[in-house]
């Protein structure tokens, strides 16, 4: 197999006078998790059905696993699992009847489709409850489910868009490991849309980051906060005034400055040492317990691309 | 082909009846059967009036429009209503395997509703009129029965595949297939009406085998151009942006 799951070239889709994807390139490496980052309507979704081979590009291509995407689609989407929207479970049947549907459109065999549907189910903690209507579970639990099918036949791509998108916390976590688990233990290579950004930032290997139908950027999360993330440094103590916050922001390599319960954010034009900062609050009389290092989080860097594209 | 086809009527036949309030309006239309098959035959004074006249053929043409009416849209408008179609889409099944397979289902549901109505209809005939005989239908009137229902279920679930594809959800879909093919039945009983002496003169010079030819010939014509565009128009691309 090719070392590139996904090939994307200069793909746009339009919708009446609409354009989704407005020329998008990209490639994502096989057995990573990828997370495609976006505002709504950034064209997340329409990736995935064009991927899918749900719709047509209007312009461009893409392969996926080696596959054209619209005169192949049919051998993508055997090669392929999906956990779209909407979980597409179908409530009326039990979470084992559910699985052992896509078993058999995927031509698995009875003993494999019995041995896959216990693995699973056991995996995520449902197999006690296999024989229940979906309809009487939380939407957690079905979403659960959901990935389970998307897994099911082990494809070794599958699509995710905004697994945990609205879901409670607990429920969101749950399918985050179950997700990280299910793809180390299987291999695959996860593509995710999400515009949860601690979410892209704990599981995803590479991050795309989308907006109206463009690439905006692409690469390891933390290579992204380095590159369009701003340096910061934390500062712990107490007697943080406004004259202090004042003499802070006045100081030429701080951009601003943010307190909150007794903890200072300052954003700085550059890596700096913090040192000339600390001894400025330590001689305004401010007491200063811990000082840390870092960069912007991911969605920071988010926010920062979106503000530097419009 | 054949397995994919086979799978979708196997995930049929586990949701046909399970959804709430299709499964309500299935019940309720499984009355008609039961009232025509077993209260109309009881009204008669002769059994040939039920086994040799067109009287059975009305269950061969109401009993799979109700039902196709109401199963067809269900599974078709219903799997975008419940928000399963995008998902069924996007698996490896083929466009036709995926429309086979559930009109399949609908039509052989119904023309076996249709047919064991008929059946219990001969059943009733000869307990009213046990006299140590069993009676048959004519064989005209029972090739019309099985050919003119099969024709009537797998008419509306072409046309039901059609409306439920443009469908909002699927009441409006059973509506809407339910007045197409009401209002025939409806315009035929005003202009019997009006006009009923002429049609009895103009049908009495006809025999009972040509009637029966035109009006399968009829039905075959629309069954097929139905058909044929619900296939056409059963596609990914299409249905993804509905």
């Amino acid at each position: 197999m090719s070392n590139v799951a996904i090939r994307i070239d200069n793909m746009s889709r339009d919708f009446d006078t609409t354009r989704a994807l407005d020329g998008l390139s990209l490639e994502v490496p096989s057995g990573i998790v990828f997370g495609f980052l976006g505002p709504n309507g950034a064209g997340k979704t329409t990736t995935i059905r064009l991927l899918l081979g749900l719709l047509e590009p209007t312009t461009g291509r893409a392969e996926v696993l080696g596959y054209d995407t619209v005169t192949q689609a049919e051998e993508v989407r055997a090669r392929t699992g999906a956990l779209l929207e909407n979980s597409g479970v179908y409530e009326q049947m039990s979470a084992e009847d559910n699985l052992e549907f896509y078993g058999r459109i995927n031509r698995m065999s009875k003993s494999d489709r019995d041995a896959r549907i216990k693995e699973l189910l056991t995996n995520i903690g449902l197999w006690e409850r296999r024989k229940e209507k979906a309809a009487d579970w939380s939407r957690g639990m079905r979403q659960k489910l959901a990935l389970a099918r998307a897994m099911f036949h082990r494809p070794p791509l599958i699509l995710l868009d905004e697994p945990t998108a609205g879901l409670d916390v607990a429920s969101a976590v749950a399918v985050r490991e179950d997700l990280t688990s299910l793809a180390e233990s299987e291999g695959v290579t996860v593509f995710l849309t999400t515009h949860n950004m601690s979410e892209a930032e704990k599981i995803c290997n590479q991050v795309g980051v989308i907006r109206a139908g463009r690439l905006v950027t692409i690469g390891h999360p933390d290579e992204l906060r380095a590159k369009a993330g701003r340096p910061q440094v934390e500062i712990v103590g107490r007697g943080f005034d406004e004259h202090i916050l004042g003499l802070l922001r006045a100081r030429p390599e701080v951009i601003s400055v943010e307190s909150q319960n007794g903890r200072l954010t300052i954003n700085l034009r550059e890596a700096t040492d913090p040192a000339p900062l600390v001894s400025l609050l330590v001689g305004e009389g401010a007491q200063v317990e811990e000082v840390h290092r870092g960069s912007a989080s991911l969605e920071d860097v988010f926010l920062t691309l979106m503000e530097e594209e419009k | 082909m054949k397995d994919d086809i086979l799978t979708v009527v196997w995930k049929e036949s586990k949701a046909l009846l399970k959804v709430q309030g299709s499964r309500s309006r299935i019940l309720l239309v499984m009355l008609t059967p039961i009232l025509l098959s077993v209260v109309m035959p009881l009204t008669f004074d002769e059994p040939t009036e039920w086994t040799n006249t067109v009287f059975s053929m009305m269950v061969a043409v109401i009993v799979p429009m109700m039902l196709v009416g109401v199963t067809i849209p269900d599974s078709f408008a219903g799997e975008r209503e419940r928000n399963t179609l995008e998902t069924l889409l996007a698996s490896r099944l083929p466009d036709r395997a995926i429309l086979f397979g559930k009109w399949s289902i609908s039509v052989l549901f119904a023309w076996l509703v249709t047919l064991a109505s008929l059946l219990l209809g001969l059943i009733t005939v000869n307990i009213k009129f046990w006299g140590g005989g069993i009676l048959f239908y004519s064989p005209t009137v029972a090739i019309g029965d099985l050919l003119i229902s099969l024709l009537m279920a797998t008419t509306v679930a072409g046309a039901g595949v059609l409306i439920s594809l443009r469908a909002s959800n699927v009441q409006s879909a059973t509506q809407t297939l339910m007045m197409i093919f009401l209002l025939p039945l409806v315009l035929f009983q005003v202009v019997a009406v009006f006009a009923l002496r002429p049609m009895i003169e103009y049908l009495e010079n006809m025999n009972g085998e040509q009637l029966l030819i035109i009006v399968l010939l009829v039905l075959l014509l629309i069954d097929v151009i139905v058909n044929a565009l619900a296939l056409s128009r059963f596609q990914r691309a299409k249905l993804i942006l509905i």
